[in-house]
């Protein structure tokens, strides 16, 4: 901004006379409106996110104050909003089924968006290289709701098939699609982190003889290591949130699981499913902006973190 | 490079067990990749196969019949233009001058540091969050109602950090000497860029927007409660009313309809991805276009 002043002020000093060289004619005008303008759009950003908290909470607050009993709220299995009588909020199965849903995505994700990112950042060269990285970018364009489609009706029948259970709507069939769903940002956020290793500290590596094997262990990764772990962050924010894919391929049964192949339910989900089945302002409704509020919370925490791991190497 | 039997140069056994290791690992990251992306053809060729018979004119421009059982997705795909159009009309202006805010204008410190942040949470927040936002927000205080206009501010929301981000990084190739020798001439820090960088950037910014048709048109969740409904005969007359759309289209006649033919979800879901994927590879091959294309 201090550029704009000197490059609009300066031949003003230099006439020495104000009234005969005045800049504020129309474009003047015009590049001020602008900039409030633009300015006001900048900060939209941060007025959303605030919007979204104020708005999620205000609905939510309600029971939060009136209603919330910590103890049973986070420590009790028993989910039965819609009991007339006595309606239970219970939440720990809830976060049973969303921690260990995320949990096995994150098994499957890590492992292989790393190896992804190495080999496209590392190994692959020319048109495979870009093969490959359009195909991730196509995996990450996939709608949630065809991801969830596609356990509901391919992913399914395998699992019955193959592990000869009764039902195939599972931790682990979420598990999958959802590790494949995180898989496309992990391996891109990983592999930008891998490209901003100067090219330098490999071509010294590989001087002292080094394989690209041994540059990529012993130099590359451990320069990019912030950046890959903001990656892997931003990977569980995003299977943490997931929303369709979970409802459509957990079976939606509220439980503890005990194996990979239990029925579950996660936070997300029963927010979609139940929503629109309660009355505006009630105590259902309420309960449901809390998960909300959550929900919010965990994922704000989570990409404050990886942000914070990923600028500190950039000034380091 | 170790068969290579130069005078020069003997591969002692440490060289070529060097190699070997390299070799390993070279093909297990290779194979890593491609059971990551093999699903994607899977995914492709399966619903091509199983939905690719119903899909025809007819199945596109009729609208469901026999309670969703049969019939086409018409009202849906109309609903989707609906939704995509009102919500780009709203997100793609404001998102465009907060990228040039932030690579134009905002200088490094933490208060851009902070919009920064707040970008990234817009695109993290759970897309059910998202939702809640608009029915507290949009449909309930506004007093929108469940219309396409709640619905689509909310897509608009959450869909904003698409275009900021590839409109930034599409303003920030622009080379500084073009503005350096822009303000010399006497132009304004607006005229700079009405005039020089934007004309520069504006197939980057294109490919962003492509880009963010293509998400906005598969969210489910935040349309679900703010202005998408399960079915309605009538096809919109304007943002206030309601609508059908493709995602919602294909979770209800994936989980709400019983007795539908099999075929059917299978038919809507090839419209849904075909029309993403088609989006987001245009978007791509723009890009590569774009690429060969620069002159600087």
């Amino acid at each position: 901004m201090a550029n704009s002043t000197t490059a609009s002020r300066a031949p003003m000093a230099a006439a020495g006379d104000a009234d005969s060289f005045d800049r504020r004619n129309v474009d003047w005008y015009v590049d001020k409106l602008v900039q409030v303008l633009v300015f006001i759009c900048g900060i939209s950003a941060i007025i959303f996110v605030l919007g979204i908290f104020v708005f999620v909470t205000k609905e939510g607050i309600g029971f939060v104050f009136q209603h919330l009993d910590f103890k049973e709220f986070f420590l009790t299995p028993y989910w039965f909003p819609s009991d007339a009588d006595d309606p239970e909020y219970g939440i720990l199965a809830l976060m049973a089924g969303t921690a260990s849903v995320t949990g096995l995505a994150m098994l499957v994700a890590i492992p292989f968006s790393l190896g992804a990112a190495i080999y496209i950042a590392e190994f692959a060269t020319g048109k495979t290289r870009e093969v490959l990285k359009v195909l991730v970018e196509l995996l990450a364009a996939i709608p949630s709701v065809v991801w969830g489609f596609i356990g509901l009706v391919i992913m399914n029948p395998l699992i019955i098939k193959w592990f000869d259970v009764p039902v195939g709507l599972c931790v682990l069939n979420a598990g999958i699609i959802l590790g494949l769903m995180a898989a496309p940002i992990m391996t891109s956020i990983a592999e930008d982190a891998l490209k901003a290793v100067p090219d330098r500290y490999r071509e010294a590596a590989e001087a002292m003889g080094a394989t690209r094997w041994q540059v990529t262990y012993k130099v590359v990764l451990p320069a990019a290591k912030n950046g890959l772990l903001g990656g892997v962050l931003l990977g569980v924010g995003r299977g943490f949130g997931e929303t369709m894919a979970v409802l459509m391929a957990t079976g939606h049964a509220v439980n503890i699981p005990d194996s990979i192949f239990d029925s579950v339910r996660a936070l997300t989900a029963t927010i979609a499913a139940e929503l629109g089945e309660t009355v505006v302002g009630g105590e259902h409704y309420q309960v449901l902006f809390t998960i909300g509020i959550l929900l919010f919370l965990v994922t704000f925490v989570v990409n404050l973190s990886a942000d914070l791991i990923v600028r500190g190497i950039r000034k380091g | 490079m170790t068969t290579d039997n130069s005078v020069m140069f003997q591969a002692s056994s440490l060289n070529r067990r060097n190699e070997k290791v390299q070799g390993l690992y070279r093909i297990l990251f290779g194979l890593m990749t491609l059971m990551l992306v093999t699903p994607v053809l899977l995914i492709l060729g399966t619903l091509v196969a199983k939905g690719g018979g119903v899909i025809s004119w007819e199945f596109l421009f009729t609208p469901p019949t026999d309670g969703m059982r049969t019939g086409g997705v018409l009202p849906a795909l109309i609903g989707t233009v609906w939704l995509v159009m009102t919500a780009l009309l709203l997100s793609v202006p404001i998102g465009i001058f907060a990228a040039i805010y932030l690579s134009e204008y905002a200088g490094d410190n933490w208060f851009t540091r902070t919009i920064n942040l707040a970008i990234i949470n817009l695109a993290g927040v759970p897309s059910i969050v998202h939702a809640l936002f608009g029915l507290g927000a949009f449909v309930l205080f506004f007093g929108f109602g469940t219309s396409i206009l709640a619905a689509s501010l909310t897509l608009a929301v959450m869909t904003m950090p698409v275009v900021i981000v590839s409109t930034r990084e599409s303003l920030q190739a622009v080379p500084q000497a073009f503005r350096e020798a822009c303000w010399n001439m006497g132009a304004t820090r607006w005229q700079t860029i009405r005039r020089v960088v934007l004309p520069n950037s504006v197939t980057g910014i294109l490919t962003g927007v492509i880009l963010e048709v293509s998400r906005t048109a598969g969210e489910t969740a935040p349309i679900m409660f703010t202005g998408a409904v399960f079915f309605t005969p009538f096809l919109p007359q304007s943002v206030l009313d309601q609508t059908m759309a493709l995602s919602l289209h294909l979770f209800v006649a994936a989980t709400q309809v019983p007795g539908i033919a099999e075929e059917v979800p299978y038919g809507i879901a090839l419209v849904l991805i075909g029309l993403v994927l088609t989006m987001n590879s245009a978007s791509i091959a723009f890009r590569m276009w774009l690429r060969g294309k620069k002159k600087w």
